[in-house]
């Protein structure tokens, strides 16, 4: 007989970890929905959904950031959509000044928000939770006056590309591959799978181990030896970068940019769908996209007001936060496991012993015929 | 070897620590006292996470207290904490790897699964530590503590709330440190059988002031000890 138990077994313990089987379905399931995404769709959806699903590609990138912070590292920021038009002006400002590669634009879109992301954010990386929350809004707040001041640039000279006497306003170019809304569409795609998968690798090595020390318990990290202030200022910077590149991309879908679609309030209103979403998955990213940009658009189409989305999502925040701090993306999954339980169960018991439990009010036979099938029933379940 | 010098620590009106002087020398060092004596502001002190207020630290030649606390792990100070504190979200490996370590590629994979192996207790690499029993998630922070060439371990009760049989695993490894592991060992802890079972030479402190100091079962035999521990009989 050979022995499986013995000194083979240390050996692949050694080897690490095989990849199990859902890893494999995860992946493929995901590459399909992708496939999807990017060859189906655009050939069925009509102009308005593709402007639509557009903005929920942009918007997935900016909602992995802020999941990356506040799901990762654990620090709530109140503030990346004043990162987001950071990233949406610095784009815009060089795809009317300069004619460099679209894709050039949205790196240096990228990294110019990075820097000025990460230096506006370096005072609050001592806070952490409420004050840190507090200290962002602020900053967003600030980012806002400054913006609505100077304005996105239109096709003008100078610093600010702004000219408040055009009378024929240019729109912001788009890469020449991805001219029309389809295109672009798919543009968008590609670029959210990029940044995914930036994150993904980010998570997967060094850096995350770092958040998820950071997350659990500061002083494990610190004893551990690794450098919290510079990993939460890598998160921070990695963050703002994805969003850069985010707004740089809402430049081109947008083509004209007006500092009163940026309200403050969108800031609060995108930590509330990453919450609901999933903040702990990147998946939960994907899923606020779709509440902050799809189900505000299906709304508009059906004639509901919006007011109704803010009250929706209030009751979506407290349900996450008493119920399901995993969000969406962490209950859905469990919830159809549980429902389909429930579906197989109901077909393995025998028709006996459904007929049984639900004639109890049938005559007094019944039971008693019905209790051997649904013994064993009990049994094979 | 750790010699500490003068040590004092002041919490605002409180003095944790009162101009303490001690030596390390090598092995299994026991630390022990009542609650609120100062053993885990001691801790706290070598780990960083408390500037002492005067006095000095040297380790093995070195000024520890010159160094920046996530730089003294660097340097070789391991610590676990009263509550434990492994990291559920990630693999045990992972909680294992993150320390930081000179050792690079297949040298630190090696490193760190001997340092998992080390602690046994059947807690495989390779799953969530969130997965784990209390007392194996104890044995992570123990694995976490021998990694990466420690040159100091700082063992904060580890034994705590641990049955009977988990407690005797958990000697054996603790035993097993100097000679498979090399590096100076600190405990502190309740339990006085896990003490007299690992500590060759034990340091009592009581109310911040060190009160005794020597081979292990002579220390528990002391007078002083046993009145900080049991109160006197004395009535007034």
């Amino acid at each position: 007989m050979i022995d499986t138990a013995g000194p083979k077994a240390p050996a692949q313990a050694r080897r690490g970890p095989g990849l199990e089987r859902r890893v494999y379905i995860r992946a493929a399931v995901i590459a399909v929905l992708l496939l999807l995404a990017l060859l189906v769709l655009p050939l069925l959806m009509s102009a308005y959904y593709t402007d639509t699903m557009t903005q929920v590609a942009i918007y997935s990138i900016v909602t992995l950031g802020l999941g990356l912070l506040v799901g990762r590292v654990g620090l709530y920021s109140l503030g990346q959509l004043a990162v987001l038009t950071i990233g949406a002006w610095v784009g815009a400002r060089l795809l009317f000044g300069t004619g460099q590669p679209y894709i050039l634009v949205l790196i240096e879109a990228g990294l110019v928000t990075m820097i000025i992301g990460s230096l506006i954010t370096l005072p609050a990386l001592r806070l952490r939770g409420l004050y840190l929350a507090l200290i962002t809004l602020m900053l967003a707040g600030g980012v806002t006056v400054i913006e609505a001041t100077i304005n996105f640039p239109n096709g003008g000279g100078g610093f600010s590309g702004y000219n408040g006497s055009l009378l024929h306003i240019p729109q912001i170019r788009r890469p020449s591959f991805a001219g029309t809304d389809p295109a672009f569409y798919r543009f968008s795609v590609i670029v959210a799978i990029v940044m995914f998968l930036l994150v993904f690798a980010h998570l997967k090595m060094r850096p995350g181990r770092a958040w998820a020390a950071i997350k659990q318990s500061e002083p494990s990290a610190l004893a551990a030896g690794i450098n919290t202030t510079f990993y939460k200022l890598w998160a921070m910077a990695l963050a703002a970068f994805v969003t850069g590149v985010a707004g740089a991309l809402l430049a081109g879908a947008d083509r004209e940019l007006f500092s009163i679609d940026f309200p403050i309030q969108n800031s609060i209103e995108l930590l509330a769908v990453v919450l609901m979403g999933g903040a702990f998955a990147l998946t939960g990213a994907v899923i606020a996209a779709f509440l902050q940009a799809f189900i505000p658009a299906l709304l508009q189409i059906w004639g509901v007001p919006n007011d109704w989305l803010i009250i929706l999502f209030g009751i979506g925040v407290m349900q996450v936060l008493a119920t399901a701090p995993g969000g969406i993306a962490d209950q859905f999954p469990k919830d159809m496991m549980r429902l389909y339980r429930r579906i197989t169960r109901g077909r393995s018991r025998p028709a006996a012993a459904i007929i049984g439990s639900g004639g109890a009010a049938g005559p007094p036979g019944t039971g008693s015929v019905s209790t051997g099938p649904a013994g064993n029933g009990g049994g094979t379940a | 070897m750790i010699e500490v010098k003068d040590l004092t620590v002041k919490y605002g009106g409180v003095t944790s620590l009162d101009g303490m002087n001690l030596r390390f020398d090598s092995g299994v060092c026991g630390l022990i006292g009542p609650n609120g004596a100062g053993k885990t502001t001691f801790f706290n002190v070598l780990s960083g996470f408390v500037r002492p207020a005067s006095g000095t630290v040297t380790a093995f030649g070195d000024n520890l207290l010159a160094r920046s606390h996530f730089r003294r792990a660097r340097w070789g100070v391991r610590r676990t904490f009263q509550t434990e504190q492994a990291i559920s979200a990630l693999t045990v490996f992972d909680n294992v790897a993150m320390i930081h370590s000179s050792l690079r590629g297949t040298a630190r994979r090696d490193d760190v699964l001997e340092s998992i192996e080390f602690v046994g207790g059947g807690v495989s690499p390779w799953v969530k530590v969130g997965a784990l029993t209390a007392g194996q998630r104890r044995l992570v922070e123990v694995a976490r503590a021998v990694a990466g060439k420690p040159r100091l371990i700082l063992l904060d009760e580890p034994a705590a709330g641990l049955p009977d049989d988990e407690t005797s695993h958990l000697t054996g490894v603790i035993k097993a440190i100097p000679e498979q592991i090399g590096a100076l060992t600190i405990l502190v802890d309740h339990d006085m059988a896990l003490v007299s079972a690992v500590c060759e030479t034990t340091a009592v402190l009581d109310f911040g002031k060190l009160i005794a100091s020597g081979p292990t079962a002579q220390v528990l035999r002391d007078e002083h000890v046993m009145r900080a521990y049991l109160g006197t009989a004395e009535v007034i």
